[in-house]
């Protein structure tokens, strides 16, 4: 836990609050980045939520990360419209570039993760990808390099 | 002359670079002589020829230009404000010949009636086009039991999906007894290829907001949620702007009208989970729970919301209300069938031509939509499908486009109506690969309590990824059947009883994919990597050999300057020879 402090501020916010919990680990991650054990268990000896409702909470929802994540999300549409219109091949240019293997999700430098999401609901804009809040759409798997690059 | 510039900024737009084109006129309006009033304003539904930009005058001459770019926007207010407007890149004009004049008047928009006109943070904009007017007046001379029976006369079903009727959902919550009472938006559109709510929510948010107001009035509630997916940052803003505003103008909050009705309204963004569109599981999820969904009865109505009774609609259901409360039933009636007044919202989008949102009265046949208001095909390539209702929905084939839009006749095609999603396919969409794609989609939002629906779409999910990749047996069409119809029997929510629509509708009408995949070994579509073949041409290749040093496994041999052979055996059908090769020298088949 890095930010002891602010963490305890947010606990405070929400203490005793009704259906709090969501809200609270989506704060806590925006601060730390991402949910990990310790702060897991912090949150839990400070708010009397048992442990385990919040790790089941934590690992039910998408939004939440167990794991550190890059400092730039790059979110590849997987919706329809996307699939119709080869979201695959964009998927693979962005691992190529980004020079993900199999299973990995964010690069060594910790700079980029790549996720899969359901729809960003740009459909006509197919195919889209969204890095951090700017969405980018009709991709080519050649334009993707250039779109990367100016996060480098 | 001056001249008013609205800019559609919803996300969309803002994902075509509509943001820059804002503030190139910004600026140049700063050192301009034109004057001109800039105004934001969201989606008029054409995302196809985003980023659109309105300009008009006092005397109502209006130009749309679509397809606009910071090089070529200060050239078209320059020549509009000397009054020769340029005519190119016409999208809707009534002084010149817009390209969708005549698209636009197909429809009928009372949903988004205010959608790409008003700015949606501004209050004002929301008053000028009799808002709130409809709040005053039920509030001011309506009773509880005359609201619930106009809403029911009016026939309005619910727009998230189902179709329950609205005026029916609001009657159950107006009956229930107690201290406390809750009203909820679903703001939770999760299925893939559906936008309509965004759209609503970035566009026209009091409107929402109107419509839960009068309900929570009806039911007599004083407490409210609008539960919204978190993956729409921008529809969160606006509606925090938008209650923020309704608060200070005391359409929200204490005594709303001088009277003694209350209401606070509360955001709660979603935390991605699919299911929570369920209105159970959302309400767990409100409850910061879980989503799972919750054995029915009791019906939210009768204890939803930590035990309490709960009116739950859709945005789009709620966008509805004050423009029935003002213009009665009876007008709404008139647009429709019988069975399923009024109109629908969808999001066309997919292969073709005019993708965007589009508002249409129910009854109208899915070739009108698709060929008039769609515009038909983007591409040459013949329609084959149309995908209705995302994963819990089905396609539907060219031979029954004929079909109407209503709940009613679109469920008897294997279909839903759903939020109104609608992804166009052509011949390059494999039928089988659109069947997995979706069954991937439920089995991994599926929450997991009933084993049927956790365990079933797993099973089937195996049996159509080993079809795709030519292991199939023609048994397994029926072990598809069977798993689908026991899932349906078995699964609590609407999640599992409808994820086998998409696999039991293309089996219904494109059995022949299912069955060339699995005989002949085939994808006739083109799709399915593993069915491929890549082959050199040979009177084409001219040995460069690109193929040959880009190929990851190394199974392309050949001499510079001699034809090049692929190893058919050793191949993993990456396509990586096919996407270099400058000679189309090889064949994908």
């Amino acid at each position: 836990m890095k930010n002891k402090k602010a963490i305890d501020e947010i606990i405070g916010k929400y203490i005793g609050r009704k259906g709090s919990l969501i809200p609270l680990l989506q704060e806590v991650q925006t601060i730390e980045g991402y949910l990990a054990k310790d702060t897991m268990r912090y949150l839990s000896e400070k708010t009397d939520i048992n442990i385990a409702q919040i790790y089941g909470v934590a690992t039910f929802y998408t939004m939440f990360h167990l794991k550190p994540q890059g400092k730039h999300i790059i979110r590849v549409c997987k919706g329809t419209a996307c699939h119709v219109s080869d979201a695959n091949s964009i998927l693979k240019a962005v691992q190529n570039n980004l020079q993900l293997t199999d299973g990995e999700d964010t690069t060594t430098d910790k700079l980029f993760t790549v996720m899969e999401v359901a729809c960003l609901g740009c459909c006509s804009l197919a195919p889209v990808i969204m890095i951090n809040d700017n969405t980018y759409g009709k991709l080519t798997p050649e334009a993707i390099e250039e779109i990367v690059k100016k996060y480098n | 002359m001056e001249l008013t510039i609205k800019v559609g900024l919803a996300s969309c737009g803002l994902a075509a670079g509509a943001g820059e084109v804002y503030s190139t006129i910004e600026k140049y309006l700063k050192k301009s002589k034109i004057k001109a009033e800039l105004k934001k304003t969201a989606c008029i539904g054409m995302c196809f020829v985003e980023p659109l930009v309105e300009i008009s005058s006092e005397n109502g001459n209006t130009v749309t230009y679509g397809d606009v770019s910071p090089e070529n926007i200060i050239e078209l207010i320059e020549a509009y404000a000397k009054g020769k407007p340029i005519n190119k890149n016409v999208i809707l004009s009534n002084i010149l010949e817009g390209s969708e004049n005549e698209k636009l008047n197909n429809q009928t928009r009372i949903v988004l009636r205010n959608c790409g006109i008003i700015d949606a943070e501004s209050i004002e904009d929301y008053l000028e086009k009799d808002g709130y007017k409809a709040l005053e007046k039920v509030v001011s001379s309506m009773s509880k039991k005359d609201i619930i029976e106009e809403i029911k006369r009016s026939g309005l079903r619910g727009r998230g999906g189902a179709g329950f009727p609205t005026g029916l959902k609001w009657e159950f919550a107006y009956r229930s007894k107690s201290d406390k009472k809750y009203i909820i938006c679903n703001a939770d559109e999760g299925d893939p290829g559906a936008f309509m709510d965004r759209s609503i929510l970035e566009g026209d948010p009091h409107s929402i907001l109107e419509g839960m107001a009068i309900c929570a009035f009806a039911i007599g509630a004083d407490e409210g949620y609008i539960y919204c997916r978190a993956e729409y940052p921008l529809a969160l803003k606006r509606l925090n702007i938008a209650i923020a505003q309704a608060e200070e103008k005391g359409f929200l909050g204490k005594n709303i009208f001088n009277s003694d009705f209350d209401l606070n309204l509360h955001i709660k963004e979603g935390a991605g989970a699919f299911v929570c569109g369920e209105e159970t599981a959302l309400m767990g999820s409100i409850e910061g729970e879980r989503g799972m969904p919750r054995i029915r009865p009791p019906f939210p109505a009768q204890s939803g919301l930590w035990g309490k009774p709960t009116n739950i609609n859709n945005v789009e259901t709620y966008a509805n209300i004050a423009w029935i409360i003002m213009n009665g039933a009876d007008e709404f009636t008139k647009y429709g069938t019988e069975k399923s007044p009024g109109t629908k919202v969808f999001a066309l989008a997919g292969k073709i031509k005019n993708s965007g949102l589009i508002e249409v009265p129910m009854g109208i046949p899915l070739k009108d939509v698709i060929y008039d208001v769609g515009g038909g095909m983007k591409t040459e390539k013949p329609f084959k499908g149309v995908q209705l209702g995302g994963p819990s929905g089905g396609c539907i084939p060219a031979e029954l486009l004929d079909t109407i839009v209503d709940y009613d006749s679109i469920n008897k095609t294997g279909a839903i109506m759903g939020s109104g999603g609608m992804v166009v396919m052509d011949q390059s969409t494999c039928m089988v690969d659109i069947a997995k794609f979706f069954l991937n989609f439920t089995q991994n939002e599926s929450c997991g309590k009933c084993t049927f629906c956790r365990v079933g779409t797993k099973r089937m999910l195996e049996i159509l990824t080993r079809i795709t990749e030519g292991n199939g047996k023609i048994e397994d069409l029926e072990k598809l059947e069977k798993l689908a119809s026991n899932i349906i029997k078995g699964s609590l929510c609407g999640l599992g009883q409808t994820a086998p629509n998409p696999v039991l509708t293309t089996l219904r009408y494109f059995k022949d994919e299912y069955i060339a995949h699995i005989k002949d070994k085939r994808c006739p579509a083109g799709v399915c990597t593993s069915l491929l073949r890549y082959e050199v041409i040979e009177n084409k290749c001219i040995g460069c050999t690109l193929c040959a040093r880009k190929c990851p496994v190394n199974c392309i041999s050949g001499e510079p300057k001699k034809v090049h052979y692929i190893d058919q055996d050793a191949c993993i059908k990456c396509g990586a020879c096919y996407d270099v090769c400058k000679f189309d020298a090889i064949n994908k088949s």
